[in-house]
């Protein structure tokens, strides 16, 4: 009776999870057909689930540029030193003002708690387009520093650490002040070893947005220099003839680094997300 | 003997805090508030990326024009319609799933960490394999709906057809995005104490009964959270439709923001998507503001 039950409470979760697998599960087949054509056969039935062929040439033809013109790597290091620069410049930045704002005194504060806090509503997609003339005029169009310096500063991550430094006992700095330590001590040496967790939350929050922007990259990048992998993956697509093998080659590479780490640290990922929820 | 009290200590602590602050509050003047209000002048205005003529005071004139602008309503139709299908059918699905999840079942996490997978692929690569899947006639969707309507629906242009193109958009949406807010949920169910359920099973509720009872209640503010950022998010929908369709067939799929990003930045015409982006935010603000009052004032009554 009970293994009964037992399987008709798995049986929607198979399912479920076959349509959140099934996919990927095409992307990865797809991308190891070596035979365009055999792809196209193999399209509209199940056989496009199982790459019989198993060939690598996409992934060397990807891997080489051949046909793109611009080897994977390229975009892949762009998209590297854009979203590391701003995961690591944005939790120095926002931790250190969201340290002032828990803990130092000084006037405006509250006013400006509940400022940085409206900010978070304010989408960007509404502020592009004079934000693109803006960096143009900044001479920054097509550059890394298009991509990086406008997010640094993030409402939302201060809004974290500030939410999470609220809770780290003040007695603690207290102590350290009556033995002479300065606030920029405090900040290194109390408050930032403690913060691990919210220093995983706002890093794996950042990534993930940063790693999927697209709009803006789409706008202030040309060529392939500066081009991170979501725009090339756009206009790899979108270059006829499409070769389906290569492009699966290059979407699953795309989504690999990510992928990776999210099964490494699949815990800090699933508690950053239910941090980012818990406040409200 | 406290140095804390003395003026010049005050001062001192004063000086820290904003030489701390400095850095965030330049970068967020900069490239935040200064985009936004920018955004306001130059809505008035006759600016474009580059012009040979100088940049006049327009008065309403981009107002004028983008309301008679039959692509805008369209746009703005789009984008609302999407949002009012996708805000109550993810979270209702994320809501459904966690709840699934977190039964004490062995094997839970591996489907936690299934369903969650799609949020960490990109956008664009998601995208690009539902075109696959998507094709018309030979995807796999299409071999799928043919084997489970034995043969009678199908197949479907889903993407080129005008009534079919928004719900595909919908499909692919969720589909990527669904796993964040049931992690979320799941974080909010684990929030409640469970000697509640116990009281409720000892007093005899169905589990139903519970659910509403107990489970409900217990959720509102995740409820808050969850439903102001799938919104927001919902009204920035650009990628999928970029991608799967440029805003077609017939602009049947076209959004707001890709309206903005047409004007500005395909037709270079500043001025006028300016005022589209300053229509954009409000819609944005005042859905969140008015959701936000709801749900409290909901909070307070419950």
């Amino acid at each position: 009776m009970r293994g009964l039950r037992r399987l008709w409470l798995y049986l929607p979760l198979l399912l479920i999870a076959v349509v959140f697998l099934l996919p990927i599960w095409v992307m990865v087949a797809t991308s190891l057909k070596g035979d365009e054509l055999q792809i196209m056969r193999d399209m509209a039935t199940f056989r496009a689930l199982w790459p019989h062929d198993l060939s690598w040439d996409n992934y060397r033809t990807v891997l080489t540029g051949q046909g793109f013109g611009t080897p994977w790597v390229r975009f892949f290091l762009n998209t590297c030193l854009v979203v590391g620069s701003i995961v690591v410049l944005g939790v120095l930045v926002n931790s250190v003002a969201a340290f002032a704002l828990s803990r130092l005194r000084f006037r405006g504060r509250d006013l400006l708690v509940s400022t940085v806090v409206a900010l978070i509503i304010l989408p960007f997609e509404g502020l592009a387009v004079p934000l693109f003339l803006m960096v143009n005029r900044f001479g920054w169009f097509d550059s890394f520093q298009a991509q990086i310096v406008p997010f640094i500063a993030h409402p939302f991550s201060i809004f974290l650490f500030y939410q999470f430094f609220n809770r780290i006992p003040r007695e603690l700095d207290e102590a350290a002040k009556v033995d002479g330590a300065t606030w920029w001590q405090i900040y290194r040496r109390i408050v930032l070893p403690v913060s691990r967790p919210v220093i995983a939350t706002v890093a794996i929050l950042q990534a993930l947005e940063y790693w999927n922007s697209f709009l803006w990259p789409l706008m202030v990048t040309r060529g392939p220099e500066f081009r991170p992998l979501s725009v090339a993956m756009n206009t790899f697509f979108g270059q006829p003839p499409r070769q389906w093998g290569d492009i699966m080659a290059f979407a699953f590479l795309t989504a690999l680094p990510l992928l990776v780490l999210y099964l490494a640290f699949q815990r800090w990922f699933v508690r950053s997300v239910a941090q980012s929820g818990l406040k409200g | 003997m406290n140095k804390r009290i003395g003026p010049s200590a005050r001062l001192k602590e004063e000086l820290t805090a904003w030489r701390f602050l400095a850095p965030a509050l330049l970068l967020l003047l900069t490239f935040l508030v200064a985009p936004f209000v920018m955004s306001v002048i130059l809505s008035f205005t006759n600016q474009r990326l580059v012009s040979p003529l100088p940049t006049r005071f327009v008065g309403l004139r981009n107002y004028v024009r983008l309301f008679g602008d039959a692509g805008f309503w369209q746009a703005l139709k789009n984008t609302m319609l999407f949002a009012a299908v996708v805000v109550p059918l993810q979270s209702g699905l994320a809501l459904f799933l966690a709840t699934l999840v977190n039964k004490r079942l062995p094997g839970r996490n591996l489907f936690r960490g299934i369903y969650f997978m799609p949020v960490v692929v990109p956008m664009v690569v998601v995208c690009v394999v539902w075109y696959f899947l998507l094709m018309y006639p030979e995807g796999l969707l299409n071999t799928f709906v043919q084997i489970l309507t034995l043969g009678r629906a199908g197949p479907y242009d889903w993407l080129r057809n005008p009534s079919l193109a928004l719900p595909t958009i919908m499909l692919v949406s969720i589909w990527q995005g669904v796993g964040f807010q049931m992690i979320v949920y799941l974080a909010g169910l684990q929030n409640i104490p469970r000697e509640l359920y116990e009281a409720a099973r000892i007093d005899g509720a169905s589990s139903w009964g519970q659910f509403l009872h107990i489970t409900m209640p217990g959720l509102r503010n995740t409820h808050i959270f969850v439903l102001v950022t799938t919104t927001i998010l919902a009204f920035k929908l650009f990628t999928q439709v970029e991608v799967l369709t440029q805003g077609g067939p017939l602009g049947v799929t076209n959004t707001l923001v890709r309206y903005i990003y047409t004007a500005g930045y395909r037709e270079l015409k500043v001025g006028y998507a300016s005022a589209a982006s300053v229509i954009f935010v409000l819609i944005v603000l005042t859905v969140s503001l008015v959701q936000r009052r709801l749900l409290r004032e909901e909070r307070e009554v419950g």
